[in-house]
């Protein structure tokens, strides 16, 4: 909805390291920023509502539900999204665990469980598999490749 | 979407100053509120910042400690002293949401959260709460998730929070600042019943903001046992936070509160009773566990709720009795 009495405000933030400036409307969600006025269609929407964890990203190294974040109160953060991470064609070792475990079916989920899995090894949890099977709950597979999302996870981390 | 204009407050007067008006919202996590507003449930027009504000410090003293309404859930279940002297909180706060709602959500504003009821979050279904007047569509119709205490006619909605149970458990205040200054309000008072008035949730008024939780000292051998419908990221069918301080093997204290099972958490105050200057054993944990449900009024869907109240209280009586 447009509507031209609304407010629109100006913020500065960095994405993958890029610095960017975007002026936009207060109720843009994070999730909204990044896919519809970046075009970093990487980070992906499923429920929109917290639920999923296919938004999740990486501000200021801790993982959240772009989804639930407005992005106007990201002002001045250093926001991580999956297409920061591989370097060229080379994927980031995660990525490759994830290939290496046939971690993915439709890989919907798969930016989402990514970041998460960076954060849980940034958080200092990734201790065991049943560990990592906890600290990745707010990320859901429809395609039920969860045990071997962990072992992916489990082999990068070194548990 | 409903639109919403936005202001980033800098210091707590600021953002009390805002708060003036009517029609305005504090955010500071976001991850219940933001899902209220795309249902449609929350429609402010001027959403206030306050993530910024100086009201996230975790201070420990000797007789207790101030957790300030804005730190994150994630930072003060890590907190080295909240793990070591108030294990019941960073329990109850690990047993809730997800990892990334915990790196978002505040301590103020999981207080704060609303109800789980389909009713309530369908956003156009009758509501009591959300549109008053409306009518209860769950005391009729799919009430299993709902209270066995507290309810009303008008509404029978549980509230959703571990923390505020183990908060209970603990007999912890909520300081509560207004344009007229701050007050300490303790956890038991700051929830309302809901009465004929069930969209009032708390004693909070409108423009007031919560600053800090208070929580006294305990000596206490603590437990947060939460049931729920799958392993993580739940919320609870029954959580009961217990706290007992035991000499010589004597119960000198016991404090329970469930959650799941009230319109807001709920103190089990016979089965804490039924402990007292007992010897902390199995047969004295049944026969508390078995006064926890005295009262209740289940509804059509819940009364399983009765017997697995009893059942938590036990088991958690029997970790908590169980630590040395």
């Amino acid at each position: 909805m447009t509507d031209s009495s609304r407010q629109r405000v100006a913020l500065a933030l960095a994405i993958n390291g890029r610095r960017h400036r975007v002026t936009i409307e207060p109720s843009t969600t994070l999730l909204d920023l990044l896919r519809d006025e970046l075009g970093l269609f990487g980070t992906k929407k499923g429920c929109d509502m917290g639920a999923c964890g296919a938004c999740t990203v990486l501000v200021d190294g801790r993982r959240i539900n772009a989804c639930l974040a407005l992005a106007v109160m990201q002002e001045g953060r250093d926001v991580q999204t999956i297409e920061g991470l591989a370097e060229g064609e080379a994927l980031h070792p995660l990525q490759q665990a994830f290939v290496e475990h046939d971690a993915l079916q439709c890989g919907y989920c798969t930016p989402g469980q990514i970041m998460s899995a960076l954060g849980l090894i940034g958080e200092g949890r990734a201790t065991d598999a049943a560990g990592i099977a906890e600290q990745m709950s707010g990320n859901l597979c429809r395609c039920g490749a969860h045990p071997n999302i962990v072992a992916a996870i489990a082999a990068y981390a070194g548990a | 979407m409903h639109a919403f204009d936005y202001a980033r407050a800098t210091e707590p007067s600021q953002a009390l100053d805002l708060a003036r008006r009517p029609d305005a919202a504090f955010i500071a996590g976001g991850t219940d509120l933001l899902q209220l507003w795309k249902a449609g449930i929350a429609r402010p027009e001027l959403m206030i910042d306050i993530s910024r504000l100086a009201l996230d410090i975790v201070k420990p003293r000797d007789d207790g400690i101030a957790i300030g309404a804005l730190a994150r859930l994630s930072d003060v279940a890590d907190h080295p002293i909240v793990q070591a002297r108030w294990p019941l909180i960073a329990e109850a706060l690990n047993a809730g949401a997800s990892a990334q709602v915990r790196n978002a959500a505040t301590i103020g504003g999981n207080l704060l959260q609303r109800t789980r009821c389909a009713y309530f979050r369908s956003g156009d279904m009758p509501c009591n709460k959300r549109a008053p007047g409306s009518g209860c569509p769950a005391i009729g119709g799919e009430n299993r998730s709902h209270a066995i205490f507290g309810g009303s006619p008008h509404c029978v909605a549980t509230h959703a929070s571990d923390l505020a149970v183990a908060l209970a458990a603990l007999d912890a205040s909520v300081r509560v600042a207004g344009p007229a200054g701050s007050r300490l309000v303790g956890i038991g008072d700051f929830y309302l019943l809901p009465g004929d008035t069930p969209q009032r949730e708390t004693v909070l008024g409108q423009g007031q903001l919560i600053c800090a939780v208070d929580v006294p000292a305990t000596a206490g051998r603590a437990a947060y046992v939460k049931v729920r419908d799958r392993a993580s990221f739940e919320f609870a069918v029954v959580s009961v936070a217990a706290d007992l301080v035991i000499d010589d093997g004597i119960v000198a204290r016991a404090r329970l509160a469930a959650g799941g099972v009230g319109t807001r958490p709920w103190r089990l105050t016979e089965a804490e009773a039924a402990l007292i200057g007992e010897r902390a054993d199995a047969a004295a944990f049944d026969k508390a566990a078995a006064q926890a449900s005295n009262g209740a009024e289940p509804l059509a869907h819940n009364a399983f709720k009765v017997e697995l109240l009893r059942r938590t209280v036990r088991r958690a009586l029997q970790v908590a009795g169980g630590k040395a």
